[in-house]
């Protein structure tokens, strides 16, 4: 049977529609986690849920730890999950896991010697191109000024001819 | 001057083009490590035959410490390399099990052959967060005083063994006399 059959009658379609308009508004699933960690607070709760979707999984590459399925990723959960019911602070978790897994851990690199480069390149690069076009417009510029100014003896050179037309 | 401004562009643009180039055969997957040239974590665990382990039984020589486990296929294609290595007394192999079950990875020790002086038992991955390991499996080259001096992330096959590794211990040999 060829779907355009199945359309013979307004009550099929309407069912079509409804099908449709049901499996469109469905909630995607954002989280891919199905680990179940309790806390004591709701803040704690918010610092693990921020933590996790802020570190990067080191073996996905790219998903935060928060969507990732892969082995290492739950184990981090769970380090965090421990690590924040001990009391320790954001910066003291993401310390742990700078030991570990260094820069690549994080989406948003740390301000180090090795990381300057990553932070300030495109600042140089944007420098370099802007210093360049300041260079040309004035040369430009200077070029487009000196054009129309004559000096004396090209004054009266000009005179003269103008005299001799007229 | 009127060279300078037209060859610093150009010199610029190949230095550029030079470094991205590079960048193109750089390996996304392979993370550098956070303990080289740190010692190993401290550990208190269990070889996968159930002995108590710690940092006191490692071979107090040079050692390779081998991330592995009964699931991972890649393990069982540089398990020959391994066998090799302890066979003819090349270097003393340490196994990590990584996130296995014991059982699964004693049977798998016996059907394919045990290269390792002793496994340590790693079954819920908390001394491979210490590692900074990813995934089985990955070796890392230990020197006499429990100082991680190398890794490799993924198979170590004869080739690997050949152009990496072999040169690594000759600087450790080197150094040490």
């Amino acid at each position: 049977m060829s779907l355009t059959t199945s359309f013979n009658s307004p009550r099929t379609l309407a069912l079509w529609i409804l099908m449709l308009a049901a499996f469109v508004s469905a909630e995607p699933a954002v989280h891919a986690q199905v680990d179940t960690f309790e806390f004591q607070t709701v803040e704690q709760q918010q610092r693990f849920r921020q933590l996790s979707d802020e570190l990067r999984c080191p073996m996905c590459q790219n998903t935060n730890l928060t969507g990732s399925s892969g082995g290492v990723a739950e184990d981090l959960r769970r380090e965090i999950h421990r690590m924040i019911l001990e009391g320790m602070t954001n910066s003291e978790i993401e310390q742990f896991m700078f030991e570990r897994y260094g820069d690549f851990i994080f989406y948003k690199p740390r301000l180090r010697m090795e990381t300057l480069f990553l932070w300030f390149g495109p600042l140089i690069f944007l420098l370099i191109g802007g210093a360049a076009a300041i260079a040309v417009s004035r040369k430009a510029g200077r070029t487009a000024q000196k054009s129309p100014e004559l000096d004396n003896a090209q004054r009266e050179k000009l005179q003269a001819i103008l005299k001799a037309k007229g | 001057m009127g060279r300078l401004t037209f060859y610093l562009p150009v010199a610029g643009f190949l230095a550029l083009a030079l470094l991205l180039w590079r960048g193109l055969f750089l390996d996304p997957k392979e993370l550098p490590s956070m303990l080289i040239d740190k010692p190993m974590p401290q550990f208190q665990l269990r070889t996968v035959d159930g002995e108590a382990v710690t940092n006191a039984n490692l071979p107090e020589q040079i050692f390779l410490l081998n991330v592995w486990g009964s699931y991972c296929l890649p393990c069982l294609v540089e398990h020959p390399t391994f066998m090799r290595l302890s066979e003819d007394g090349s270097i003393p192999v340490v196994g990590v099990n990584y996130k296995d079950q014991s059982e699964l990875a004693k049977s798998w020790l016996e059907t394919n052959g045990n290269p390792f002086a002793f496994s340590i038992e790693d079954a819920n991955g908390r001394f491979g967060i210490d590692l900074g390991v990813y995934g089985a499996p990955e070796t890392y080259l230990v020197d006499a005083e429990g100082v991680i001096r190398y890794r490799h992330v993924s198979v170590l096959d004869e080739t690997v063994w050949a152009e990496e590794f072999l040169p690594a211990i000759a600087e450790l040999q080197a150094e040490s006399r």
